[in-house]
């Protein structure tokens, strides 16, 4: 049985969501991807709002979905970019927000660099609020997209092996879809190097495999991440050389392993790294059906919480 | 909970499905450019019905069907205290230039048939919308809104709830009036 509005005002982590919630998401989710296939993609709904993008770290895909979901939504929508604000003269978070919401603004999607930033402002402000990434800690909004386009393709989530591959250490892609797979019933599995797997990742239910060939023979389907290079600030890695060798998913590898599987990637790609490019775009591939799924699944977090009361 | 009066039997109600037929073809001559499009949820049942019916006496379906989904459109979201859930809009075709009837099952302060006719506009420019209902609660109305056809008229007070029972979905075809809403 479906609820028909979230149990939370914000959406500040997977962690912080219920199955039913998910659930929810993804079944408005899929009428708003009708709207987007429609000649005319735009509903009414959030005629009346005011959603304020507040981006403290760089993004495109992001910030663009974000975006677009929120102008299909005739959402009114003001972009703030940290390097061209005020944060850059020294003014705190709080002022940063406060000042944007004096100016009637009814929900703020952010990214910001500190993990726990967005349950800090949800503290101290009444608007909603969309976790759209927050340092190495958590990134609901790809998630839910990642876990939709898994259910897309394969009919449902529960009971299926899923592996997240690469830095997993710096990826709140990878904690975010953990939280999330693991609510839906699926088996996950993480695989890396060992100096990019957090120490205590058994202690959220999934298990470590180092050899990638082993991951992807255990797998349907394969989340592949970047090599977060901006976040390397030691080498835990020898050589981006070395990783994709050990690491990189290509064309010989998965003809070696005897199923099809479905590869994932959140992007942006370093192609020639983590995966090849005939890998990237090969049948398997579901990379952009995660992007077009990622304004149906935006669109849907946006009304469902500006619908939320109290 | 109250039982509800029935003042449309099933074998009445069978008479008036065909009657409603019967009217659309006297009014669509040229039925090729006629839409029937269904309103989420309950106005999907009599949709789907008048379809049938005008497929048989037209002896194939020659005129356009789809659903319509309004959740998106309405003007009472973030006023009402518990959202509508949304359902799926079916319409795999452009309403510009042809002849549409809306359909509910009940017509009652207008509110409804507006968003319909507001996302109607996102599949084209019609030449025409017309409104079919099963009950029309014609003093009810918040909107200048009329059924062009509508299978009967149910001058009751606005504390009164109207209900259309359709067979596929809740066994046996027939209109009930409440004196208030159940739930």
């Amino acid at each position: 049985m479906y609820l028909s509005q979230l149990s939370t005002k914000h959406l500040l982590g997977i962690k912080y969501i219920t199955k039913e919630d998910i659930e929810l998401i993804f079944k408005t989710a899929t009428e708003f991807k009708e709207v987007i296939n429609r000649p005319i993609k735009k509903v009414p709904s959030l005629r009346d709002v005011t959603v304020a993008n507040v981006f403290f770290e760089n993004s495109t895909r992001t910030r663009i979905s974000f975006e677009l979901a929120e102008r299909r939504l005739s959402a009114d929508v003001v972009n703030f970019a940290a390097s061209s604000s005020s944060v850059s003269k020294g003014e705190t978070l709080l002022d940063t927000v406060n000042n944007i919401l004096a100016m009637k603004v009814d929900m703020v999607v952010m990214r910001h660099p500190a993990p726990g930033a967005h349950h800090f402002l949800a503290k101290h402000i009444d608007a909603n609020i969309i976790n759209a990434g927050d340092g190495t800690h958590e990134h609901p909004t790809q998630a839910l997209l990642d876990a939709y386009s898994i259910r897309e393709k394969l009919g449902e989530i529960e009971g299926k092996n899923i592996v997240i591959v690469g830095d997993i250490l710096h990826s709140r892609v990878a904690l975010s879809n953990i939280f999330c797979l693991k609510k839906l019933g699926a088996n996950v599995k993480v695989c890396g190097p060992s100096t990019l797997i957090p120490r205590h990742i058994n202690s959220l239910g999934v298990e470590v495999e180092y050899d990638i060939k082993k991951a992807l023979e255990w797998c349907d389907v394969a989340n592949v991440l970047r090599i977060q290079l901006e976040r390397q600030d030691i080498k835990y890695i020898p050589s981006l050389r070395e990783y994709a060798i050990y690491y990189g998913i290509n064309k010989h590898l998965l003809d070696s392993i005897n199923k099809d599987i479905v590869i994932m990637h959140p992007g942006p790609i370093n192609r020639g790294v983590e995966i090849t490019s005939d890998v990237a775009d090969s049948k398997q591939s579901i990379i952009l059906d995660q992007v077009e799924n990622g304004v149906a699944i935006r669109m849907a977090v946006l009304y469902l919480l500006a619908g939320k009361r109290g | 909970m109250e039982q509800g009066k029935i003042i449309v039997s099933s074998d009445r109600f069978q008479l008036t499905l065909l009657r409603l037929c019967h009217q659309i073809l006297e009014h669509h001559i040229h039925p090729e450019e006629l839409c029937i499009i269904g309103i989420q949820e309950r106005g999907v049942f009599l949709a789907e019905r008048i379809k049938t019916s005008l497929a048989h006496m037209l002896g194939v379906q020659s005129f356009y069907y789809g659903m319509l989904d309004i959740t998106f459109y309405r003007d009472d979201f973030r006023r009402r205290d518990t959202p509508i859930k949304a359902s799926s809009t079916q319409i795999d075709f452009l309403v510009e230039n042809k002849n549409v009837i809306l359909v509910d099952d009940v017509l009652y302060t207008g509110r409804t048939v507006h968003a319909a006719m507001a996302a109607l506009q996102d599949f084209g420019r019609p030449q025409k919308i017309e409104m079919l209902c099963m009950v029309d609660r014609r003093f009810n109305r918040h909107f200048p809104i009329k059924a062009d056809y509508f299978g009967i008229a149910v001058d009751a007070v606005d504390e009164a709830y109207v209900r259309v029972e359709w067979e596929q979905k809740d066994g046996e075809d027939k209109v009930l009036l409440f004196s208030g809403k159940n739930d």
